[in-house]
């Protein structure tokens, strides 16, 4: 028993070793992008990359355009001006659901659930791209089409024991407390099983407690999986703790970028986020 | 204290995803289908209460079944995609023309080319089939506008269905066979050689279609695509976001709903009605599914059955109850009861309860599982 502890302590400090962070090549690039409503421009001529494995934190003022950001990246707005390069390739005009085949998932800054389902339901149709069973299978609901269902839902239960959310799984989502319903947005973001995971604002409204579990489940995600990590947020420790690299953008230009150290020191920043005395 | 499910571990997956995961309601869904399929064929033969005459069967059991099988149809479309349709009544009758053409002998003229397209009467399952056939392509046409509208705005597109198809079997001739009167007679009911000719036998082929329709439409509801369109029907921005593609999740939604709502119209044509014009499915059927679906529950296949249940029997009750109780009631206001009562539940489930009797019958069983004990 215990030299099967042992291990399984050293299968996990081995898996701890080999998943090391390594910070690879640029997986997805921002040239120069612009985005305009009309005459109100959300984002001007902003430039910055994301490398694979690493946390990148987008922050600003509010209204800086980083949500802005986060559609241009998955699809749902179209820049006017510049370019998005993803996995090597340069992207024309897409729809979000071609971005979601490619391996890019988010959640959202207001919630985004399917209320009418359960937490169960709700990731298992971040599963939808990876079951491939046609109309005809699933009316049977058996054979094949059984086997690929328990399958995703084994992936699934991975997900909901990873973020401690067992004993909500069959609940309807709309009925949980705001927390929960974070976690399992994230959850359903996990279930895509993305290169890239956008975060809007994870911990908004959270309390100390649930910020650490919150900035737990990111990390291990991160550390474990591999998986890159773009975030929005405000709260500065999160962010200068747990990212590698940030972006500032103020009024929809980028005015600085770097690790956390330098961007708290840069003046512009400073003067961004405490304003100047005139 | 019946009603207890401690004890029942699920060790696999496929358990633990079963349409009846509790034990008490398996037992209850065998003992309901065992009564379907044998008790009452066996009442009606020795004529024993409540099936001493045919009235019953013909005229509560069949229509029961086949609206219950054209709301099941509904629901897929309304309560599980969110996208409302006001044109039920015409895919309907798409599926009992149809089934009608396939099974009189498709014949159509195309003397300007100098060619025709003659197809032999069908038998009467492939014609059946075929006319659901028909109506998901139809109905795959008419979900296009869903792609750009939503809400009211599709629900008025449907609505134009619904008057195209009214009046398109109305005045064009060839989907009559050119009958002078404009109604027309089913073809005889014959299953691999066997004719279904009695009220009785007509139930159990009604009961077999609904039975085999409503565990597919269960199916596809708990499997892949069943999530696709809820997540579109809840918040189709994230669902387009998470991959799911809009044009698919929707127009298959329509093609399943508007498949199932075309068999159950030429179940409807063939079975309980036998001869019909096209009045039979005009705008007044369109709502009263609608209904049947609001009030049943919206996203349940329970709440088809319970919705048809409802809105075929209220009528019946309330023209028995008075007369029971010796109160003179005339014919014509008891369908404006009807139409009063039916209002007036319609209101009160969407302000208390949006998703209806299925709603309350699981909150019934929440509450039965704690029973007699608060906690």
């Amino acid at each position: 028993m215990k030299a099967d502890v042992q291990e399984r302590s050293g299968a996990a400090g081995a898996g701890h070793a080999v998943a090391d962070r390594v910070i690879g090549d640029v997986l997805l690039s921002v040239e120069n992008v612009s985005l305009a409503f009309g005459g109100v421009k959300a984002i001007s001529d902003v430039s910055f990359d994301i490398r694979k494995g690493e946390i990148r934190a987008i922050i600003g003022p509010n209204g800086a355009g980083k949500t802005s950001m986060l559609n241009v990246i998955n699809g749902f707005y179209h820049p006017n001006q510049g370019a998005i390069t993803f996995k090597g390739r340069k992207r024309s005009i897409m729809r979000p659901y071609i971005a979601a085949s490619q391996g890019i998932s988010r959640t959202f800054q207001n919630l985004a659930l399917f209320k009418g389902m359960s937490t169960l339901d709700n990731i298992m149709a971040g599963r939808a791209l990876k079951m491939r069973r046609g109309l005809l299978w699933q009316a049977l609901h058996w054979g094949p089409a059984l086997s690929e269902e328990i399958k995703h839902r084994e992936a699934v239960e991975k997900i909901i024991d990873f973020l401690e959310i067992q004993h909500i799984r069959k609940a309807p989502v709309g009925k949980l407390p705001y927390g929960l319903q974070k976690r399992v947005e994230l959850g359903r973001a996990l279930a895509m099983e993305p290169d890239l995971l956008l975060l809007d604002e994870p911990m908004a409204g959270m309390n100390l407690e649930e910020k650490k579990d919150m900035s737990r489940y990111i990390l291990t995600v991160n550390d474990q999986l591999g998986t890159t990590v773009a975030l929005i947020e405000h709260d500065m420790g999160v962010v200068m703790d747990i990212s590698d690299r940030v972006v500032v953008l103020e009024y929809g230009r980028k005015i600085a970028d770097g690790t956390p150290d330098e961007v708290q020191r840069d003046q512009r920043v400073i003067d961004a986020y405490l304003g100047i005395s005139h | 204290m019946l009603y207890r499910e401690a004890g029942q571990f699920k060790t696999s997956y496929a358990a633990d995803m079963a349409i009846f995961p509790i034990r008490q309601d398996r037992i209850a869904l065998i003992i309901l289908l065992l009564f379907a399929f044998i008790g009452i064929p066996l009442l009606a033969h020795f004529q024993l209460w409540p099936l001493g005459s045919d009235y019953m069967l013909r005229a509560i059991l069949i229509p029961f079944l086949i609206l219950a099988l054209a709301a099941i149809g509904v629901n897929i479309l309304v309560g599980y995609c969110g996208q409302i349709s006001l044109g039920s009544g015409a895919f309907m009758a798409i599926g009992a023309y149809s089934a009608y053409k396939f099974g009189t002998g498709v014949h159509i003229p195309l003397e300007f080319i100098g060619t025709e397209i003659k197809i032999a009467p069908l038998p009467v399952l492939p014609s059946i089939l075929l006319g659901g056939l028909m109506s998901a392509i139809v109905g795959i046409l008419f979900g296009m506008p869903s792609l750009r509208i939503k809400g009211l705005y599709l629900a008025v597109a449907t609505l134009a269905a619904q008057f195209f198809f009214d009046w398109v079997f109305l005045r064009v001739k060839w989907f009559t066979n050119y009958a002078p009167s404009g109604s027309v007679n089913a073809p005889e009911l014959s299953f691999f050689g066997y004719l279904v000719h009695s009220p009785i036998e007509r139930y159990l082929l009604c009961l077999i279609f609904v039975t085999l329709f409503a565990l597919i439409a269960k199916n596809l509801v708990r499997g892949n695509i069943g999530r696709q369109w809820m997540a579109i029907r809840d918040m189709d921005i994230a669902a387009e976001l998470m991959g799911i593609r809009p044009l698919y999740a929707k127009l298959s939604a329509f093609a399943v709903s508007s498949f199932i709502v075309g068999v159950a119209g030429a179940l409807w044509a063939f079975v309980y009605l036998g001869s019909w014009e096209p009045l039979a499915f005009s705008i007044d059927r369109s709502l009263q599914l609608l209904f049947m679906v609001i009030i049943g529950g919206l996203g349940s296949i329970l709440g088809s059955f319970l919705g048809a249940a409802f809105i075929l029997i209220l009528p019946i009750l309330l023209d028995q109850v008075p007369h029971a109780l010796g109160v003179p009631i005339s014919v014509e206001t008891v369908s404006l009861l009807v139409f009063i009562v039916t209002g007036a539940l319609i209101c009160y489930l969407l302000i208390v309860e949006p998703h209806g009797f299925a709603r309350l019958w699981s909150i019934a069983k929440e509450k039965l599982r704690l029973w007699p004990f608060p906690y």
